[in-house]
C-alpha cells in the first residue's frame, strides 16, 4: 500500500508544496491538509512544513499551535502516529508542547540559507527508521530562528534518553562551531519525543530529494517517514 | 469597563540573547563604556473590557501566559495602566 | 466644487511639487481650479516617479517589440512567451530613496511592490533578484545601509516564499549618500490566463483587497522619489512604510486562486500614488471611468481626509475589477485566506475618475489626464565639462604591477569582486523547489515544472563605465547580462531595465540618460532582446553628489533543455579556452580603481556583432553538450574569471595566455565579449570548429587540475589563498563594527 502523508498548510506556510512534491517523488501519496480542518484527511503520517505561519510576528509558531487542525495532530501523535515538523513546523511543535525546548534567534542574528551536514544520533524515529547511528547526510537549512535552546534539566534529559535525533556536523561527521549554522545548543539540529514518533528538524529534507536540484540527503529521512507511516497502514 | 495593560516579555535569565549582546557590543565604539547587561524583550499593549478590574487583569494574564510569552524561554510581566473611559 | 482662494491653491500646488506651468495645465484640463483632493491626485500622478515626464521622450527609443513579447511597456510588468502557453512575467524596479532613509523597511517594501506588479498580471511570483549599490563598506553608514537592505530583502522575500536567486552588489563612493536598491521579480503563468490591469465592463465592481488604508507615505512618490534627499532625511521618516510580508503571502494565494477561477476581470496593485494611480491607470487603459466611494475604504486611522485616502501608499493592497455576480465568490476566497475584500466603487462609461465621500463628489477628473496626459519634458542636455580630462587619463599607461599574484589577490578581495555569500546566505534561494542554479554564478537557472525548459536570470550594470561613457555603460549592461545568461546555455529573450540617475533638471544628468538609453537601445537591437518594461529613478543625488549613471538590466533567457545547462565550475582534466579577444583596455576597470586608485580612461569598446556571435556560440556549444563550464569574463578581467571558475569547482589550473600584450593587460583588462570555457579534451576540436564557424576568436589557454592557480611565468598561488581572501573580504569588512567594540 502507498502510505498517505499529510502536509498542513497554515496561513504563511511556504514549503508546503515542496513537502507535498517530495512525498510524491519518494513514492508516498501526498494529502494536503488545511489549518482549519479538524481531521487529518486519513493521513498515516503528518508533516508540519516550513514557512512563517501567521507571519511569525509574535514568535515563531506561537499562533499556529492554536489552529483547529492541531488537536487532530495532537491526537495522532498521542496514538503513536508519525508527526514531523520541519523548520517552522519544528517551532510549532515546540510551542505546542509536543517537543521539548524552543527555537531562538540565530547566534549571528541573520537568516541563514546554507547546505549543512547532519549526523543521525538516534535511529528508529519517524525520520530515522531507515538510518544508522552516525550516518551523515547533506541537507539545507534556511531560517532566522533555529538555535535550539532548553533549560538544563530538559537538555540533560533529552541528551540522556535519546531525545536528540540530529546534530550539525562536518561532512565527515565531526561536530564543532564551524559546522553549526545558528549556535544551536549542543549542535542540536533535530529532537524527538520519548517514543520517537514526533520529530522536529530545522534542516529541510524536502529540499534534498530531487537530484536535479542538488544533493539528495533528504531521501533517507523521507524513506524513514514513509516506512513509519506504512507501519500504521 | 475597559482597561489598558502593558505586557513586558523578556528572555529568561541566563538564556543567550544575541540581540542584547549585539547592542552591548556596539556601545563602547559609540563612546558608552559604562553600559552592560543589555537584554532585549517585547512590549505589548492591549485593552481588556471586563466587569471588574481584577477580571480584566486576569484576562490580560491569561493572554500573556498562553500566547504572548513562551514559558520555555520567556518571562512576562503584566502592568495595569489607567482605566479608559 | 472649487473651494478656497485661488492663490492659496496655486501655492499649495508648488508645495506638493507641481510647477506653476503644471498647475496651469491642471486648471486648463479641468476648466476650473482643482480642489484639494484633485490637486493631491495630480501632484502624485504627475510626479516624476509616476509620470516619467523627463524620461518618456527618451524611452520611446528603446526597442519594445519582439517575436516573444506578449506584453510590452505600459502594463504593470512585461510578459514574454516561453512556448507551450507558458508566459513569463518580469519587471525590475528601484526603491532607493526609501531605502536611504530606512534601509530595512525601504528594501522590504520595494520587494513587496515588485512582487505585486507581477502578481497583478495573474502570474505566480517564482523568483527575485536584487541589484544593489552602496558606498564603501569602510564607512559605518554604508555598513548600516547594506545590513538593513539585505535583511529587509530577506525579511520580505523569505517570508512570502519567493526565492531570491540572484543579483549583484557593488560599491562606489558615488553611492554613499544615495544607495541604489533595485528588485526584480519573475513570475510564471499561462499565456491565456493573463489578467490585464484594466477597469473594463460597465457596472463592474472595484474591490479593494488586503490591508487597510492608513496615512502611509502620503505624498510619498513626490516626497521621496521625485526630489533629492537633503538634510531633512530623518524628518522624512514618518512617510516610511512598514512592510507586512504575511499579508502579501495571503494576497498572492488569494489573487491566484481567484484568477484561476476566472473571477477577475482586471487586477492592479496599489503602489506609488495609491488608489489614485490604480483607478486612473486601469480606467485610462480600458477607456472607461470609475466611481469610488471613499467612505467604503477600510481605514486604519480615524478621520482621514479624502485626499489622504486617495493618495495613501499603504502597502499590501490590490484592486480587483469584478463582475457583480462574482462578488460573493471573490469575498469568499478572500475570507478563506483571512483577507479583507471591500467593494469600493464601480466602472462607469464616462472616462472620469469620480470620488465620493459623505454623499458628495470630492473629486472629478478625466482618468486619462491623470494617467496618460501628464506633462512631458525634453530637458536640456550637455556632456559634463570634466569628462574629456577623465577619458584622456588612460590607466594602461601606468606602470605595470610588480607582483601580479598579489594584484590578483587584491582584486579578489575588492568588495566589487569578492564573494557575496554574506549577502545571499540571508536569502531563501530554495523555496518553491525550482532553483537549478542559485546565487553566486553568472545567472540563476529556474526550471519550469512539467517541461524540459528552464529560464536563466541575471542582473547587470557597471557604474564606472556609465560614469566614463554612459553610451557604453548602457550597452555593456545589456551585453554583459546577455553573456551571463548565455554562459548557462540559455538564449537571451528580453530585458527589463531600471535606470537610476541624478537630477534630470541638470543638463549633464539628462545627457547621460540620453546616452545610456541609446547605448541600451543599440545593444538590445543587436542582441534581439527587446525591453518589456522597467522603471526610471531620478533625483539620486544629495548636495553636489550624484550617483553614477546606473542602468540596471534584468535579463531573461530560455534554456530549451535544462539538462544542458552549464555552470562556471572547473573540473580536473579539462582544457581551458578564452573565447573572444583581449585588447589593451584598462579604462574604467576594477584594476584601475583598486590598484591605481582611479576611475578614468575610456571603458572597453563594445562591438555588438562580436557580442552577438559569442552569445550565439555559447548557446550552440551548450546545446551540443560541448562545454564543461563557461564563465563571463568581465569585472577584474581574465585572472579573476579563471580564479572564480577554479574556486567554484575547487580545482586549480595552469594557463599560458598569449604574450601579445603586457601580462597585466592580458590578466586584468576588461575587454568585452569574452568568456572562459573549459572542455573535455576530446571535444576541443569540435569547439574550435564551432568558434571558427561563427567567427569568434579563441585561444587555448591551458588546462584545469591541481590545487594551484598558475599563469606561467607570471603568477603561481595556492587556490586556498585565493579562496581565503575572496570569501573573507566582505565578512571582515562587516565585522569592523564589532571588532571596534
Amino acid at each position: 500500500m502507498t502510505p498517505r502523508i499529510g502536509v498542513v498548510t497554515f496561513p504563511g506556510s511556504l514549503d508546503d508544496r515542496d513537502a507535498l512534491r517530495a512525498v510524491e517523488l519518494m513514492g508516498g501519496r501526498p494529502v494536503p491538509i488545511w489549518h482549519g480542518d479538524t481531521d487529518l484527511g486519513g493521513a498515516d503520517a503528518v508533516i508540519l512544513p516550513g514557512g512563517f505561519a501567521y507571519g511569525d510576528y509574535l514568535r515563531t509558531g506561537a499562533i499556529a499551535r492554536f489552529a483547529p487542525v492541531m488537536d487532530a495532530v495532537r491526537d495522532h501523535a498521542r496514538r503513536g502516529g508519525a508527526v514531523v515538523g520541519i523548520c517552522n513546523g519544528f517551532q510549532i511543535l515546540c510551542e505546542a508542547g509536543l517537543l521539548p525546548g524552543a527555537l531562538a534567534r540565530n547566534r549571528g542574528l541573520t537568516f541563514v540559507c546554507r547546505w549543512v551536514h547532519v549526523r543521525c544520533e538516534r535511529p528508529g524515529t519517524a525520520l530515522t527508521a531507515a538510518a544508522g547511528a552516525g550516518d551523515v547526510t547533506p541537507v539545507p537549512v534556511k531560517h532566522g530562528e533555529g538555535r535550539y535552546v532548553a533549560d538544563r534539566d530538559t537538555l540533560a534529559r533529552i541528551e540522556g534518553d535519546g531525545g536528540v535525533v540530529f546534530r550539525y556536523c562536518s561532512p565527515d561527521g565531526r561536530t564543532g562551531e564551524t559546522w553549526n549554522p545558528n549556535g544551536s545548543t549542543n549542535d542540536i539540529a533535530g529532537v524527538c519525543n520519548e517514543a520517537g514518533n514526533v520529530v522536529g528538524v530545522m534542516p529541510h529534507p524536502e529540499h534534498a530529494v530531487d537530484p536535479d536540484l542538488g544533493p539528495t540527503g533528504g531521501r533517507p529521512l523521507f524513506e524513514s517517514l514513509l516506512a513509519s507511516a506504512l507501519a500504521r497502514v | 469597563m475597559k482597561q489598558r495593560f502593558e505586557v513586558l516579555v523578556s528572555l529568561k535569565e541566563g538564556l543567550a540573547d544575541p540581540q542584547g549582546k549585539a547592542i552591548e557590543d556596539a556601545l563602547p565604539s559609540m563612546g558608552w563604556t559604562s553600559v552592560s547587561e543589555v537584554r532585549v524583550g517585547k512590549h505589548i499593549e492591549l485593552t481588556v473590557d471586563a466587569d471588574t478590574e481584577d477580571g480584566a487583569l486576569r484576562v490580560a494574564n491569561q493572554v500573556a501566559e498562553r500566547l504572548l510569552a513562551n514559558p520555555v524561554i520567556e518571562d512576562f510581566r503584566v502592568i495595569s495602566q489607567a482605566e479608559i473611559t | 466644487m472649487a473651494e478656497g482662494a485661488v492663490g492659496t491653491r496655486a501655492s499649495e500646488a508648488t508645495a506638493l511639487g507641481l510647477t506653476e506651468e503644471e498647475y496651469h495645465q491642471v486648471v486648463e484640463t479641468l476648466g476650473r481650479e482643482p480642489n484639494r483632493a484633485e490637486l493631491a491626485m495630480y501632484a502624485a500622478m504627475w510626479s516624476e516617479h509616476c509620470s516619467y515626464k523627463s524620461s518618456k521622450v527618451h524611452l520611446r527609443r528603446l526597442p519594445a517589440d519582439g517575436p516573444h513579447v506578449l506584453v510590452g511597456p505600459g502594463e504593470d510588468a512585461g510578459v514574454v512567451d516561453l512556448g507551450d502557453g507558458i508566459a513569463c512575467v518580469f519587471k525590475i524596479e528601484s526603491h532607493s530613496h526609501p531605502s536611504a532613509i530606512e534601509p530595512y523597511q525601504g528594501a522590504a517594501t520595494g520587494v513587496g511592490g515588485i512582487v505585486r506588479d507581477v502578481l497583478s498580471m495573474g502570474a505566480r511570483p517564482i523568483a527575485l533578484l536584487n541589484s544593489l549599490r552602496f558606498g564603501p563598506l569602510e564607512e559605518e553608514r554604508n555598513r548600516w545601509l547594506m545590513s538593513g537592505v539585505v535583511a529587509g530583502i530577506g525579511g520580505y522575500g523569505n517570508c512570502i516564499g519567493v526565492p531570491t536567486v540572484g543579483g549583484e552588489v557593488k560599491f562606489a563612493p558615488a553611492h554613499g549618500p544615495n544607495p541604489t536598491v533595485t528588485a526584480m521579480c519573475v513570475g510564471l503563468g499561462s499565456a491565456d490566463g493573463l489578467i490585464p490591469a484594466r477597469a473594463a465592463g460597465l457596472g463592474n465592481v472595484l474591490v479593494l483587497i488586503g490591508s487597510r488604508t492608513g496615512r502611509d507615505g502620503i505624498g510619498g512618490v513626490s516626497v521621496l522619489a521625485s526630489r533629492t534627499l537633503g538634510e531633512a532625511s530623518a524628518a522624512a521618516r514618518p512617510s516610511v512604510q512598514i512592510a507586512d510580508p504575511f499579508s502579501e503571502k495571503l494576497l498572492i494565494e488569494a489573487c491566484l486562486e481567484m484568477a484561476e477561477a476566472g473571477l477577475l476581470v482586471g487586477l492592479q496593485d496599489l503602489g506609488g500614488a495609491g488608489l489614485t494611480c490604480a483607478v486612473s491607470e486601469s480606467a485610462a487603459r480600458a477607456g472607461t471611468g470609475v466611481e469610488v466611494e471613499l467612505d467604503q475604504v477600510p481605514l486604519r486611522e480615524p478621520a482621514m481626509e479624502p485626499f489622504e485616502i486617495l493618495t495613501s501608499e499603504s502597502q499590501e493592497r490590490m484592486l480587483a475589477i469584478v463582475r457583480p455576480d462574482d462578488l460573493p465568490a471573490v469575498e469568499a476566497s478572500c475570507r478563506t485566506w483571512g483577507l479583507q475584500a471591500t467593494p469600493v466603487g464601480r466602472v462607469t462609461g464616462d472616462g472620469t475618475v469620480r470620488a465620493r465621500s459623505d454623499g458628495a463628489a470630492v473629486a472629478e477628473v478625466p482618468a486619462r489626464s491623470l494617467a496618460e496626459d501628464g506633462p512631458q519634458y525634453d530637458r536640456p542636455m550637455s556632456p559634463p565639462l570634466w569628462l574629456d580630462d577623465l577619458l584622456a587619463d588612460d590607466p594602461a599607461r601606468a606602470e605595470p604591477p610588480v607582483d601580479p599574484g598579489q594584484t590578483l589577490l587584491r582584486l579578489l578581495a575588492s568588495p566589487n569582486v569578492a564573494g557575496k555569500r554574506w549577502v545571499y546566505e540571508q536569502y531563501d534561494s530554495l523555496v518553491q523547489g525550482r532553483t537549478l542554479a542559485g546565487p553566486g554564478g553568472d545567472a540563476a537557472v529556474i526550471r519550469i515544472e512539467g517541461t524540459a525548459r528552464a529560464i536563466a536570470l541575471s542582473t547587470d550594470g557597471n557604474g564606472r563605465y556609465g560614469h566614463l561613457d554612459p553610451y557604453l555603460g548602457g550597452g555593456h549592461a545589456v551585453a554583459e547580462a546577455a553573456r551571463n545568461v548565455a554562459c548557462t546555455g540559455a538564449r537571451p529573450l528580453a530585458i527589463t531595465n531600471c535606470l537610476n540617475f541624478g537630477n534630470p533638471e541638470r543638463p549633464e544628468v539628462m545627457w547621460a540618460f540620453h546616452q545610456t538609453v541609446d547605448g541600451m537601445a543599440d545593444a538590445c537591437r543587436a542582441l534581439g532582446t527587446p525591453v518589456t518594461g522597467g522603471n526610471v529613478s531620478f533625483y539620486n543625488e544629495s548636495g553636489d553628489s550624484a550617483i553614477y549613471p546606473t542602468p540596471i538590466v534584468g535579463m531573461l533567457g530560455l534554456l530549451d533543455d535544462e539538462r544542458r545547462r552549464m555552470g562556471m565550475a572547473f573540473q580536473p582534466g579539462r582544457m581551458v579556452y578564452l573565447l573572444g579577444e583581449t585588447f589593451p583596455e584598462l579604462g574604467g576597470s576594477e584594476y584601475a580603481e583598486v590598484v591605481l586608485g582611479r576611475v578614468s580612461g575610456r571603458p572597453p569598446g563594445l562591438d555588438l556583432d562580436r557580442e552577438a556571435a559569442l552569445v550565439g556560440l555559447l548557446i550552440e556549444a551548450a546545446g551540443e553538450g560541448l562545454l564543461a563550464s563557461a564563465h563571463d569574463c568581465s569585472d577584474g578581467g581574465l585572472a579573476v574569471c579563471l580564479a572564480e571558475s577554479a574556486m567554484a569547482g575547487d580545482c586549480g589550473f595552469r594557463v599560458a595566455p598569449s604574450q601579445d600584450l603586457a601580462p597585466h593587460l592580458t590578466l586584468f583588462g576588461e575587454s568585452a565579449s569574452r568568456a572562459v570555457v573549459s572542455v573535455d579534451p576530446g571535444r576541443a576540436t569540435a569547439l574550435e570548429r564551432l568558434a571558427a564557424g561563427r567567427a569568434v576568436p579563441f585561444s587555448r589557454l591551458g588546462e584545469t587540475g591541481g590545487s594551484r592557480i598558475v599563469v606561467e611565468d607570471v603568477l603561481d598561488l595556492p587556490l586556498a589563498d585565493a579562496r581565503d581572501v575572496y570569501e573573507s573580504a566582505i565578512p571582515n569588512l562587516m565585522e569592523i563594527r564589532r571588532a571596534a567594540g
